[in-house]
């Protein structure tokens, strides 16, 4: 057997390579995410030079006091709510199609963010919600409200006796059309002005990001990925079918709850404060899965970075489509990811 | 005393029982035992039942430990279940899947290291022949191939107790004949118990010690393929009337002659 003596180290030379290659491919994204930050902070309408930005955030009082507002008030919340919602969304898109078995599942595709645009407009037309808050915080405390009870509604699915994963899939999609109908119907019945204010919410922007929020995300995101990376073995096992995973240990109904508990927190964060923003949660795992493949271990942070990445990108892109405009970036995203979703689905021959 | 003992067990899918009261002879650790039955007999279901995938009641006792009072976790170290097939488009290695398969909860006292699974990995891989698709895609083998990924899997976590529900189902006949042989080898080398549902009564006859014959959820006859493969029976449980011979190697054969009509 000189073949086998000569395949043995062969193989598992390889599967080391393939590891190292993957922490070098996480570097080159973090990198990458770093580089479209720093690009995405110094793009903008306004003329200020991106040396002065960078001077600027590091020296704070280098700058003028209007430079001051433009770089601290505007560029730097709105380019870190970029990253921590491309981030959020794609990790949570990333748990979603593992353990709901399904590639084309996202918190977009699935409902979370027609459940929180129809929370934002019951509280941007009507007025309807916790009435105790300031009325900064009513509307995305409404549309997380919303949005984390749609997911919450998808569990308690998952653990009704009888139901397959299929149909949550299948209840998502009702969702989507429920909330979608609901939302439309508030917009029938709202007045003109209140009427602009939802459908610009609707359209996902940058443009509600403050410091409060951007922290309440960041808050949320660093302390719900170490959960998710601690479960990356059970996940890749259930990439193996969900009887073969409990064959090997996996309690894979708590592995789902616990996993749908983080998908919740993560896109109705996420969604609350941007409004309504498609296609990272699906592009990004479905980036990520290219590169490193779907060992957990290396997935789950790929697609952070990959999300990251994306919306970055496409945050800069919105405000360099049309200049001195702010496009919102829920519409820059979506026109930059059907192409490369389409790409992505012809690349796998059908096989996504 | 090793090896499984099965008493009165009931088991089913939300609250309608499939398997009532079944209860087998004791198996002797490297023992392969088929299980054979018309479609709805409850086969799967007592298989899922004996991993712990669903509840189940009655006594399941394993080198004298009873299952069922067991968590997921523990039960796993003793029993794996290898379903029928592998789910479509999953971006891992065959090594990956079968790391992930050690890896997945901890097997023994000590929990793996990467390094000592992966050699695990290829080392099962090698034994039964795979060596060559370790770093190949799962979503790029045939059948056949995904198979034996398949049962590397399985055999990697060295179970006590390995039940593969119709594992060559929808494999040619060199795949058919190579699983069953890698199981048996397994049950001989490793003195694993093994289970296998089957339909194919002449590989069945080949592959196992003693086959136990399941219908509507019930045992209907239990012992070597001589005396579960009879006329009577077949005609009994798969409304068929057949002949069963030995051809001039010894092997039982099974020709059917006639559907009975009720």
């Amino acid at each position: 057997m000189a073949d086998a003596e000569r395949a043995a180290p062969d193989a598992v030379a390889a599967y080391g390579r393939d590891v190292r290659k993957r922490f070098v491919a996480l570097s080159v994204l973090a990198l990458l995410a770093a580089a479209a930050l720093i690009l995405d902070v110094v793009t903008g309408p306004s003329t200020i030079s991106p040396l002065v930005v960078l001077k600027g955030v590091f020296d704070p009082a280098a700058l003028s006091t209007a430079q001051q507002a433009i770089v601290w008030q505007v560029r730097l919340p709105y380019a870190l709510m970029a990253t921590l919602v491309g981030a959020a969304l794609a990790l949570a898109g990333a748990e979603m199609q593992t353990v709901l078995n399904n590639p084309l599942a996202s918190p977009f595709t699935l409902g979370v963010s027609s459940a929180a645009s129809f929370g934002a407009s019951l509280a941007i037309v009507l007025g309807v919600g916790a009435s105790f808050i300031g009325s900064d915080w009513l509307v995305p405390l409404n549309a997380f409200v919303f949005a984390f009870g749609s997911v919450l509604a998808l569990q308690a699915l998952a653990r009704m006796k009888g139901s397959g994963v299929e149909n949550i899939v299948l209840f998502g999609i009702a969702l989507v059309f429920a909330f979608n109908a609901l939302t439309a119907l508030v917009q029938f019945l709202s007045s003109a002005e209140a009427l602009q204010q939802l459908v610009f919410w609707t359209m996902g922007s940058l443009s509600r990001a403050t410091w409060g929020n951007v922290g309440a995300l960041a808050l949320v995101v660093a302390v719900v990925t170490p959960f998710s990376l601690l479960s990356s073995r059970g996940l890749t096992a259930l990439r193996l079918g969900e009887d073969r995973a409990m064959s090997f240990g996996v309690d894979v109904k708590r592995l789902r709850f616990l996993s749908l508990l983080r998908v919740s927190l993560l896109s109705a964060t996420a969604v609350a404060f941007v409004g309504a923003i498609g296609f990272i949660g699906l592009v990004g795992p479905h980036i990520a899965r290219l590169l490193v493949g779907e060992d957990h271990r290396f997935f789950l942070p790929a697609s952070i970075l990959s999300g990251a990445i994306i919306m970055s990108l496409a945050s800069a892109a919105s405000k360099a489509i049309v200049p001195g405009v702010l496009m919102p970036v829920g519409i820059v995203t979506a026109v930059i990811g059907v192409p490369v979703f389409l790409l992505l689905i012809f690349r796998n021959g059908g096989r996504a | 005393m090793t090896g499984l003992s099965v008493q009165d067990l009931s088991a089913g899918y939300g609250g309608r029982p499939i398997v009532e009261g079944l209860s087998l002879p004791s198996l002797d650790a490297g023992e392969v035992v088929s299980v054979v039955g018309p479609n709805g007999a409850g086969k799967s279901t007592f298989l899922r039942a004996l991993a712990g995938l669903i509840p189940a009641k009655g006594s399941i006792r394993l080198d004298e430990v009873e299952l069922t009072g067991l968590s997921l976790a523990d039960r796993a170290k003793l029993v794996t279940y290898m379903p029928q097939t592998l789910p479509q488009g999953v971006a891992l290695t065959v090594l990956e899947t079968v790391v992930a398969a050690i890896r997945a909860t901890p097997l023994g006292g000590a929990a793996f290291t990467d390094a000592q699974a992966v050699e695990r990995a290829f080392e099962v891989l090698q034994r039964i022949g795979a060596e060559a698709l370790a770093g190949q895609r799962l979503d790029r083998l045939s059948g056949g191939q995904k198979q034996l990924a398949g049962l590397a899997q399985a055999l990697a976590r060295e179970p006590r107790l390995l039940l593969l529900d119709e594992p060559t189902s929808a494999l040619d006949l060199y795949y058919q004949l190579r699983v069953l042989d890698l199981a048996r080898e397994a049950a001989a080398e490793r003195g694993m118990t093994v289970m296998i549902v089957l339909h194919d009564l002449q590989a069945a006859a080949r592959v196992s010690d003693r086959i136990a014959v399941m219908a509507k959820g019930k045992l209907v006859a239990f012992g070597t393929p001589d005396e579960a493969i009879t006329p009577k029976i077949l005609a009994q449980v798969y409304r068929v009337s057949a002949r069963v011979q030995r051809c001039d190697h010894g092997a039982l054969q099974v020709m059917i002659d006639d559907v009975l009509t009720p």
